[in-house]
């Protein structure tokens, strides 16, 4: 029988100025009926590239310059438009990362859901939305009789997501492309979408392309995994062979990452002063209270992660501390002085001892200055050093965070590579010479790899110049690695806080314990398990029913 | 009756051959994808742009249809002149320009070759024109084209108005006047509104609600009527002192234009500080000066750049349309709008002597090309800073 999906030593090109630069180098790929196939590697490497280039398509900018793609026997780079348009959305289907961005805010899902069935005549509008909601029912959303029948914005990200996979699903096509359906969503959620996909991609035997940066995910979803490296093929594998022997370096590197992990330091003493303590806070805005009591400390050169689901007021209290959002009660104290509500009314050396790192670097930095000018800044502000001495304390910081200052000094932040920027967000927050970092989502914008080298930075810089940090994350992986103590949000609250140790070792707090099992783990196995164990009851029987 | 009826004719003829070069297209290029994946809508484009060439020929062929022969050549010769401008750019000069010019589409470089030209002219009037802008030199009337059979005076290659002054010379004058008088409207009213708008961004509360409410009343007045109305108060005001009546209407326009650089200015910036880098700089405990000037201005210059360009056009027909009104800039000073008015009756002489309804058509079309120039180079700019951000 003939693979459903052929590609055979695909080359594609992308224009940048007037060159064509290659963005996948002869990549061969065949995906069976029915099969589950899993893309991995960094950004950049071309995975969405060749997800799309599977349907035949290109973006703008873009070209394929060899090779052929053969789906189910026909040729999609030579055919015509006709033949593709009858394809698209019937046979094949994509699945976008942000569903929230690809969903058009200004019809209601049910619409969008029966464009594809009904312009391919696959079914009437009535037989479609009955459809619908049965797709709605099998991929578990709630409500679904009515949910189809609201606007995008009056659905969750993670009901989104499924919704959008039902409309994959609406014509019941024989390949889909998933493309980081799960990225941009919280852990507990993953679980569900995860769990919906894989459920419904085995009830109609469709195959998949499943394209992700996450090795976790990717275990639970694939049959086979395909890693790929600056658009060339690594290698490729069952996914229970690719996990357990690892051929190539660079498959072995990816799996080593989450390997890094600091432990924890000895407790602070009794009389140790908080160098900052979140006494009691509430805040609000407007009317609605975002945050409630919320208290925890940090002790001077420890770290304290905050961890939550979005929503949960991590990063609302890092703005009031901060002092851009006044609290509407309760006190924020800097060594046990407290500190003005307002970032206007703190000194400036108030400021200066409390700084903060972003999330996403491409907007913390400004583009139109010079990274030099960006590091000299705070430096100039705060220590008023001018000409050769502003120079070399900018070397310095850039020595600190392992760039060569020759290279970068003049350089713009877009000519940077994500790590990078976030490097010279953190140097700029270095420059103030603070005592506090807070760290809002500071890796979650970044490939594994680059985030571990970031993580390593932090804590080297922790033990020389004694910093305390602030980590606001959801990725307990990430805890796992760098924090001494771990507070738990969720819808403003403190849950839980403690040690790190203590955190991870049972018994925890009911919500603590749904964060940290929803952590996919590097085991095919896992999800499954999972499953079991809370009980979903309707995927178990339908397992049970493939056997 | 008759005229439907050929509109009718004409399109069904051109769906027709639409239909028909499609179907022939596929059939002798084997089927190439490129005519294979051509939609019908796009055969139909190709058919009408054939049927306006051919109708362009025809036109031309005709003996009466002076204008748009000489309408055809003029465009030859500005892509011409724009094509030459261009290569000479990517050839002489730095490199970092020679690259800009690689890059530039040809109605950019027109644009800019426009605004060279006009900025000599404007620049150096004094030693370029054959006259004084205020001279009358006897013979009233002479015709353009400087024939003696047809009425003309070779002294006088754009002939001479109503009162015998050289119509050459006041053109070049008028670049002065007009154009510089345009620009400084337009460079006062982006200081006012650019910065006010800004301010407006990053203080915002009852700043912003005060600056922006007086501002939507301002733009709820028509701006051309609002500014005659002004400028009658301003008349009695100035007593009939030219040189003051001039820097009330500069000190007009500016106002009134810059409520909507305020609008631009305002709404960029609104955009520029929601972001990080602007948290970080407050954060910092920078001032004012530093957040406007440092962190917001340089990334919102793109757009406000080519808002200069746009605003710049919409400054400079006011002035001549206040001008033509008759309260603009004030005889004798040479001034576009005020020619067109003045030789605006020699329009009627169009049907039969051509040469003489170009007396007016000229400064009209300076103010044209100007605008079209200035146009183009600021689509250019726009594009060019949005193909930056992605």
């Amino acid at each position: 029988m003939t693979p459903l999906l052929e590609i055979r030593d695909l080359w594609i090109e992308g224009r940048s100025d007037e060159d064509w630069h290659p963005i996948i180098n002869g990549v061969d790929l065949t995906l069976g009926r029915g099969e589950v196939l899993g893309l991995i590697g960094e950004s950049g490497a071309g995975k969405s590239t060749l997800g799309l280039a599977a349907m035949g398509y290109v973006r703008d900018g873009v070209r394929i310059s060899g090779g052929s793609v053969r789906f189910d026997g026909l040729d999609l780079i030579h055919a015509s438009t006709e033949e593709k348009r009858s394809l698209l959305g019937r046979r094949i289907a994509y699945v976008a990362q942000s569903a929230a961005a690809s969903f058009n805010p200004a019809h209601k899902l049910i619409d969008q859901h029966v464009e594809a069935p009904v312009r391919h005549g696959v079914q009437d509008r009535g037989e479609s939305v009955e459809d619908a909601i049965e797709l709605y029912h099998k991929l578990r959303l709630p409500n679904p009789e009515e949910i189809g029948f609201r606007y995008p914005h009056q659905v969750s990200g993670g009901q989104l997501q499924r919704a959008m996979t039902a409309m994959a699903m609406s014509c019941r096509p024989d390949l889909i492309i998933f493309d980081e359906p799960t990225t941009a969503l919280d852990v507990t959620t993953q679980i569900e979408v995860l769990a919906a996909i894989r459920d419904i991609v085995d009830q109609f035997g469709t195959s998949a392309i499943y394209i992700t940066h996450d090795l976790a995910v990717v275990a639970q979803m694939a049959d086979r995994i395909k890693v790929l490296l600056r658009g060339d093929e690594v290698e490729t594998a069952t996914t229970r062979a690719m996990l357990e022997h690892p051929r190539e370096e660079y498959t072995k590197s990816l799996w080593a990452v989450r390997g890094f992990e600091r432990p924890e330091k000895p407790a602070p003493g009794p009389d140790s002063v908080p160098i900052l303590s979140v006494d009691g806070v509430t805040a609000a805005y407007g009317e609605q209270v975002v945050l409630e009591e919320v208290s925890f400390d940090i002790h001077p050169g420890r770290t304290v992660a905050v961890v939550g689901e979005s929503g949960s007021g991590k990063s609302t209290t890092a703005r009031v501390i901060t002092g851009l959002l006044p609290p509407r009660g309760g006190a924020v104290r800097f060594e046990g002085a407290p500190l003005p509500p307002g970032y206007r009314q703190r000194s400036k050396d108030q400021l200066r001892q409390i700084q903060m790192i972003y999330q996403m670097a491409d907007t913390a930095l400004n583009p139109r200055q010079s990274i030099a000018q960006i590091i000299g800044r705070p430096v100039r502000f705060y220590s008023g050093l001018r000409g050769r001495r502003l120079r070399a304390r900018v070397d310095e910081l850039l020595e600190q965070i392992e760039l060569d200052p020759a290279i970068f000094r003049d350089r713009l932040p877009g000519e940077l590579s994500g790590g990078q920027k976030q490097r010279v967000g953190i140097a700029r927050a270095l420059a103030a010479e603070p005592r506090l970092i807070i760290c809002d989502e500071v890796t979650s914008a970044l490939d594994q790899l680059v985030a571990e080298g970031i993580l390593r930075l932090l804590a080297r810089l922790q033990d020389e110049l004694g910093l305390s940090y602030m980590f606001i994350t959801h990725d307990l992986a990430t805890v796992k690695a760098i924090a001494d103590e771990v507070v738990v949000m969720k819808e403003g609250r403190v849950i839980e806080q403690g040690p790190k140790t203590a955190m991870f070792t049972p018994p925890h707090h009911p919500y603590t314990d749904l964060l940290l099992s929803s952590v996919p783990e590097m085991d095919p196995d896992w999800l499954d398990r999972l499953l079991a164990e809370r009980g979903v009851e309707a995927l178990g029987e339908q397992a049970a029913d493939k056997m | 009756m008759s005229l439907w009826f050929w509109i009718i004719a004409a399109l069904v003829a051109i769906a027709a051959l639409a239909r028909v070069g499609l179907w022939a297209a596929r059939k002798l290029s084997g089927n190439a994808p490129r005519f294979r994946d051509m939609s019908y809508g796009v055969a139909f484009g190709y058919a009408l742009a054939l049927a306006a060439i051919a109708a362009g020929v025809w036109l031309w062929m005709k003996p009466g249809a002076v204008y748009f022969r000489w309408a055809v050549m003029g465009f030859a010769i500005c892509a011409v002149a724009a094509y030459l401008f261009r290569l000479m750019g990517r050839h002489v000069g730095p490199e970092s320009l020679k690259r800009q010019f690689r890059k530039m589409p040809l109605t950019a470089a027109f644009g800019i070759l426009v605004i060279i030209l006009y900025a000599v002219v404007a620049i150096f009037a004094g030693w370029i024109a054959p006259h004084g802008q205020e001279a009358v030199l006897g013979a009233a009337n002479i015709v353009p084209g400087g024939d003696p059979a047809m009425g003309g005076d070779p002294a006088f290659p754009l002939g001479t108005d109503r009162i015998g002054r050289d119509i050459l010379s006041r053109l070049i004058y008028g670049a002065q006047n007009t154009v510089g008088l345009a620009f400084a409207t337009t460079l006062l009213a982006f200081f006012l509104g650019g910065a006010l708008g800004l301010l407006a961004a990053v203080v915002g509360g009852w700043l912003d609600q005060v600056l922006s409410r007086g501002v939507d009343v301002l733009m709820a007045i028509p701006s051309l009527i609002f500014a005659l109305l002004l400028l009658t108060i301003a008349s009695v005001w100035a007593e009939g002192a030219r040189g003051l009546m001039t820097l009330y209407m500069v000190l007009i326009i500016a106002v009134i234009d810059s409520t909507r650089v305020f609008r631009l200015a305002r709404a960029v910036g609104i955009g520029i500080v929601v972001m990080d880098y602007v948290e970080a700089a407050k954060l910092r405990g920078e001032g004012m000066g530093h957040l406007v000037f440092r962190e917001i201005l340089p990334n919102a210059m793109a757009p406000l750049l080519a808002e200069f360009g746009l605003r710049f056009c919409f400054v400079f027909l006011t002035i001549a349309s206040l001008s033509f009104l008759g309260v603009g800039i004030q005889p004798p000073l040479a001034d576009w709008g005020t020619m067109v008015r003045d030789l605006a009756q020699f329009i009627n002489f169009a049907a039969f002597a051509p040469m003489v309804a170009l007396a007016p058509l000229l400064p009209a079309l300076s103010i044209a090309v100007l605008t079209v120039g200035v146009n183009f180079v600021v689509d250019w700019m726009l594009h060019r800073s949005s193909g930056l951000k992605s």
